[in-house]
C-alpha cells in the first residue's frame, strides 16, 4: 500500500512507578477504517489513548500522524495534529447549550456571537452529512446521554479532526443508541475518517470494527483483520488461556418467595422521585435479572433493599416485613436478615481502599461474635478466615494483609463476593457484578452466582450488561424511568425487545 | 505494594522534614544576628539538661499529648476538631468545679473525679457541635473554631462573676483545697537529700497521659468502635452500606475527642496551677493539631511529637531568657516543624518514594 497509515505508533513505551503500563507497543492504522483496541481493565488501552491526545508523555517511542513524525506534548498539539476523543465520562458543561459547549475552546475571537454563527453553520452541515441530528439550542443537561455524546462527536469534528477516538463509547447507551451511534461511525469512515474504538465488549468488535489489536498486560499481543477472528479468539488473547463466554446452568429449580416488593416508592436527598410504584418477587433458586440503562432507578432499588436509602412501601423477606424507613432500616438489621448485598460500586461501598483485605471481609459483619474477643475485636481469627475464604474464591495474591485498593478489580470484586456469599444468605443483592473486572474473573463470578442460586438461595441481579443479563437470569424485569416496564422470560425475549423496554417503549402497553 | 516501607513513612519522613524545618530556623536564626549553634546548645540544655528542664517538658508534653490525641481521633473520623482549645478551656471549668466543692478524701481519688469531670466537660463541649455537623451538616472546622471563642467568653464570665472569690482583685478562682492537690515529679522522684524535678510543674497526670495513649491505640485499632470510626473516615459511602451510622460515628468520635482535650485540664489546672486562671490552656489546643499532623495520628507518634513539642516550648523559654533571641522566634520554629511536617508532607514523600522504588528496581534487576 502507498498511502500512509493515518496514525502509526513505534514502540511507546510508559511506566508509572513499578508498573509498565504500556511496553513497546506498535500500532498502524490505515485512514478510512474503523479499528478496535480490545483488552481487559488495566491492560493498558487507555494510558495509549491518553499517550496519542497527550495526556501523558511516554517514556519511549515515536507517533507519526499520517506519515509525520509527530510529537504530541499537550491535547492542544492533539487537536492540531487532527485527532479527537470522546471520553468515557463526557466532559460538557451541564448548563450550556450544545452550541455554546461545540465552541468551548475553539472560539475565533473575543466575540462570541460570530463564533456562534458560524459554529450553527457548520454544525447544520455536520449533521445533514453524519445523520448526527442534535437542536443546537437545547441545554446539555436536559438532553439524553446518546444525544450528549453526539455533542462529543460534533465537538471533535468541529475542530477538524480525522482521527476520532472514542473509549468504551457504549458503557451508557441503550441497544437502540449504541446501533445509532455505529450508523454515525460508518458514515464518518466512508467520509475518509479513521476511527479508533476502545471497548472490552467483544461483539462491538466483531460488528463494527475493520481490524483490531488486543493488549494484555501493557503489550499488544496481536493485530489482526476483524473478518478473519471470532469472539471466541479475541476472548483467549485477552486473557491468555481459553474462556468460557457461556454460562452454564441447569434449569432453575423454584422454591418459595424469598424476597417480595409491593409498592415501592423511592425519593432521593433532592427531591427527585427515583422508584415509582415497582412491584416484583424473587424466589429461591431462582435469579431475577432487572436490566436497564444506568440511572432509572436501579441502584436506588438496590439501596433501599440494603437499608441505606428510605423509601415508603411494602418489602417482606422470608414473609417478615422489613423496616424501610425506622431505627431497622440500616444495612446491620439487613444482614441479620439474611440478605446479603455485593453493592454496585465496590470501590465506594463495597470496600475500603485503604482497609487490608482482612478488615474488608469482617467489613458489615464486623458484629459476628465469632470476630469477637473480650470487647477487642478477634483480628487473628478474621485474618485466619479471610484466608480461607481468599482461597476459596481464588482472590490472587491471597494475602489478607495487602490494602484492598493493590488488588486488581477482578480480585476486589472476588472479596466482596467471597464475604456476601460465604454469609450463606437467603437473599443476594448483586449489583453490577462484574462491572471493571477481566473476563476471566468474569467467569468465575458468574459460576459462583449461578452455584449459589443452585443451593436454593434467592438473587437479585442488577446489570446494565444486556449479555450478562441474558446469560445468567431466569427471568428478567426491565426498569425505565423507576419504573418496571415489564418482565420477561430469557428463552422468550431476545436484545432488540429488552432494548425497546430500556428506552421505554412496550409492545403491550401500545395505545 | 506500597511504594515505602513501613518504616521510612513513619520515621524517615518526619525525620527529614524535622532536618529542613530546623536547617531553615538555623538560617533565621543566622540572619538575626545569633549563633545558632550556640542556641540549639541552649535550647538542649535548658530542655533536657537537668531534671528541672526535664520537669517542664514533660509537662508541655503531657498537654500536648491529650490535645494530639484529641486531634487523632477525630481525623480517623475525618473530622477536623480544632476545638480543643475550648474543650480544654471547659474541661479546666470541670476540674475547678469537682476539685472546689467536693470534699475529696485523697488526690488519688481526686485524680479521678478530676479526669472524669474533665472529660466529661469537654465532651459536652464538642457534642454541640457534633451534633449540629451531624444532623445538620454545619461545618466541624466552622463550629468548633466558633466554640473556642464562645469556651473563652464563658469562662472569662465565670472567672470574673460566680467562680471568683470574695475581695479577690484577680480572674481566677481560689486555691483548690490541699486533699486535691497532685504529686509533681518532685514529690514523687526525690529520694532524701536529693531534690530531682525541684519547682518544676510535670506531675503525676504525664502517666495517665501515657496511659490514654495506650487507651487510645487500642480502640482505634482493636475495637469495634475504633473499626466503624475509621471504615467512616475513609468512606462514609461505604459505612453506610455496611450499617454504620454517620450520627452515631460522628457524635461519638467527636465527643471522645473533646474529652481528651478537656482532660488535659488535670495536667494544668489541677496539677500545676492548682486553680482556674483565665487563658490557662495557652494555645496546647491548637499546638495538639500539628502534634497529631506529626505524629501521623498514631498515638505512638503522637506521643513522640509531644515530647519534641514541649522540648521546643521548653528551649524556646530558655532561649528567651538567656539570648537576644526574642520568645516570638520559638513560634517562628515551631510554625516551621508544621509546615514540613503537615503541611509539606509531599515534598519530602514524593522524592523520597522515588529513592525507594529506584532502589527496589535495582534489586529486582540482580535479582
Amino acid at each position: 500500500m502507498t498511502t500512509a497509515p493515518a496514525i502509526e505508533l513505534k514502540g511507546i513505551s510508559k511506566s508509572f512507578g513499578p508498573v509498565h503500563a504500556n511496553k513497546d507497543i506498535s500500532i498502524r492504522v490505515m485512514p478510512g477504517t474503523i479499528h478496535g483496541i480490545i483488552g481487559e481493565n488495566g491492560a493498558g488501552k487507555s494510558t495509549l489513548m491518553s499517550i496519542l491526545y497527550g495526556f501523558y508523555k511516554a517514556d519511549a517511542g515515536e507517533i507519526f500522524i499520517s506519515g509525520q513524525k509527530t510529537a504530541i506534548p499537550d491535547s492542544q498539539a492533539a487537536i492540531a495534529a487532527g485527532i479527537g476523543m470522546v471520553f468515557q465520562h463526557f466532559k460538557l458543561v451541564e448548563n450550556f447549550t450544545v452550541l455554546e459547549n461545540v465552541v468551548l475552546g475553539a472560539e475565533d475571537s473575543g466575540l462570541l456571537r460570530p463564533s456562534l454563527a458560524r459554529a450553527r453553520r457548520e454544525l447544520k452541515a455536520l449533521a445533514d452529512e453524519y445523520e448526527l441530528n442534535v437542536d443546537p439550542d437545547a441545554v446539555v443537561e436536559d438532553i439524553g446521554v446518546g444525544m450528549q455524546q453526539r455533542v462529543e462527536i460534533l465537538k471533535a469534528l468541529y475542530r477538524r479532526a480525522d482521527i476520532l477516538i472514542l473509549d468504551e463509547p457504549t458503557g451508557v447507551l441503550t441497544p437502540a443508541e449504541a446501533d445509532h451511534l455505529f450508523r454515525i461511525l460508518e458514515n464518518l469512515k466512508r467520509e475518509g475518517k479513521t476511527i479508533i474504538l476502545i471497548t472490552h465488549k467483544l461483539r462491538e468488535i466483531m460488528d463494527a470494527t475493520d481490524t483490531v489489536s488486543v493488549m494484555r498486560r501493557g503489550e499488544m499481543t496481536a493485530t489482526v483483520k476483524t473478518s478473519e477472528t471470532s469472539p471466541q479468539k479475541l476472548a483467549e488473547l485477552m486473557v491468555g488461556r481459553k474462556v468460557l463466554l457461556q454460562v452454564e446452568k441447569a434449569p432453575a429449580q423454584v422454591g418459595k418467595v424469598i424476597l417480595d416488593v409491593k409498592n415501592l416508592n423511592v425519593t432521593d436527598e433532592k427531591g427527585v422521585h427515583r422508584v415509582k410504584e415497582v412491584n416484583f418477587n424473587v424466589r429461591a433458586g431462582e435469579i431475577l435479572g432487572i436490566a436497564g440503562v444506568s440511572g432509572n432507578g436501579q441502584s436506588e432499588l438496590l439501596e433501599v433493599l440494603g437499608g441505606y436509602e428510605k423509601g415508603t412501601g411494602t418489602i417482606t423477606v422470608n414473609g417478615q416485613t422489613i423496616d424501610l424507613t425506622g431505627a431497622k432500616s440500616d444495612g446491620r438489621s439487613r444482614r441479620e436478615r439474611g440478605i446479603a448485598h455485593v453493592p454496585e460500586d465496590r470501590q465506594r461501598e463495597g470496600l475500603i481502599m485503604d482497609y487490608h483485605a482482612w478488615e474488608n471481609v469482617a467489613f458489615g459483619y464486623h458484629h459476628d461474635p465469632k470476630y469477637q474477643r473480650g470487647m477487642f475485636m478477634d483480628n487473628a481469627a478474621i485474618k485466619a478466615d479471610t484466608l480461607e475464604k481468599m482461597e476459596r474464591f481464588d482472590v490472587r495474591p491471597p494475602d489478607p494483609r495487602l490494602a484492598a485498593k493493590s488488588f486488581s478489580g477482578g480480585n476486589q470484586q472476588k472479596i466482596v463476593l467471597a464475604r456476601e456469599i460465604e454469609r450463606n444468605p437467603d437473599l443476594l443483592l448483586i449489583g453490577q457484578p462484574t462491572r471493571g473486572v477481566d473476563i476471566g474473573a468474569i467467569e468465575f463470578i458468574h459460576q459462583q452466582i449461578v452455584a449459589l442460586r443452585d443451593q436454593g438461595k434467592a438473587i437479585l441481579l442488577v446489570s446494565v450488561e444486556l449479555e450478562e443479563i441474558l446469560a445468567l437470569s431466569d427471568r428478567i424485569a426491565v426498569m425505565f424511568d423507576g419504573r418496571i416496564m415489564g418482565e420477561r422470560l430469557p428463552q422468550d425475549t431476545n436484545e432488540q425487545e429488552l432494548g425497546m423496554m430500556m428506552a421505554g417503549m412496550n409492545k403491550g402497553e401500545a395505545a | 505494594m506500597d511504594a515505602m516501607p513501613k518504616w521510612a513513612d513513619v520515621v524517615l519522613i518526619p525525620l527529614i522534614s524535622l532536618i529542613l524545618a530546623a536547617t531553615l530556623s538555623a538560617l533565621v536564626i543566622l540572619a538575626i544576628g545569633e549563633s545558632p549553634v550556640e542556641a540549639l546548645n541552649l535550647m538542649v540544655k535548658g530542655a533536657l539538661g537537668s531534671t528541672y528542664g526535664w520537669g517542664y517538658t514533660l509537662y508541655y508534653a503531657t498537654n500536648f499529648i491529650f490535645t494530639g490525641l484529641a486531634v487523632s481521633i477525630a481525623f480517623h473520623a475525618r473530622m477536623f476538631n480544632i476545638g480543643g482549645e475550648g474543650q480544654a478551656m471547659v474541661g479546666g471549668l470541670g476540674v475547678a468545679l469537682i476539685c472546689l466543692y467536693i470534699p475529696w478524701p485523697h488526690w488519688s481519688l481526686a485524680l479521678l473525679g478530676g479526669t472524669i469531670a474533665a472529660a466529661l466537660f469537654g465532651a459536652a463541649w464538642a457534642a454541640i457541635p457534633a451534633f449540629l455537623q451531624a444532623k445538620r451538616g454545619s461545618h466541624i472546622v466552622i463550629t468548633t473554631i466558633m466554640f473556642n471563642f464562645i469556651a473563652a467568653a464563658m469562662l472569662n464570665y465565670l472567672l470574673i462573676g460566680a467562680l471568683k472569690p470574695k475581695g479577690s482583685m484577680e480572674p481566677a478562682t481560689g486555691k483548690f483545697p490541699e486533699a486535691t492537690h497532685l504529686p509533681s515529679f518532685q514529690d514523687m522522684f526525690s529520694f532524701g537529700e536529693t531534690a530531682l524535678f525541684r519547682g518544676a510543674p510535670a506531675n503525676v497526670s504525664f502517666f495517665v497521659a501515657i496511659l490514654a495513649c495506650i487507651a487510645v491505640w487500642a480502640l482505634i485499632w482493636k475495637t469495634k468502635l475504633g473499626y466503624e470510626i475509621r471504615a467512616f473516615g475513609h468512606s462514609d459511602t461505604a459505612a453506610k452500606y455496611a450499617g454504620i451510622s454517620p450520627t452515631k460515628i460522628i457524635m461519638i468520635s467527636m465527643m471522645i475527642s473533646g474529652g481528651l482535650a478537656g482532660m488535659m485540664a488535670i495536667n494544668n489546672v489541677q496539677g500545676e496551677a492548682e486553680r482556674l486562671v483565665l487563658n490557662a490552656v495557652e494555645g496546647a489546643g491548637f499546638i495538639g493539631i500539628a502534634v497529631a499532623l506529626m505524629g501521623r495520628s498514631h498515638p505512638f507518634g503522637v506521643f513522640l511529637a509531644a515530647l519534641l513539642f514541649g522540648f521546643l516550648y521548653q528551649g524556646g523559654a530558655e532561649l528567651a531568657l538567656w539570648t537576644k533571641i526574642p520568645r516570638e522566634m520559638i513560634v517562628v520554629i515551631q510554625a516551621l516543624v508544621i509546615l514540613f511536617t503537615g503541611a509539606l508532607d509531599d515534598m519530602v514523600r514524593v522524592p523520597l518514594e522515588r529513592v525507594f522504588l529506584a532502589l527496589r528496581r535495582r534489586k529486582g534487576g540482580a535479582a
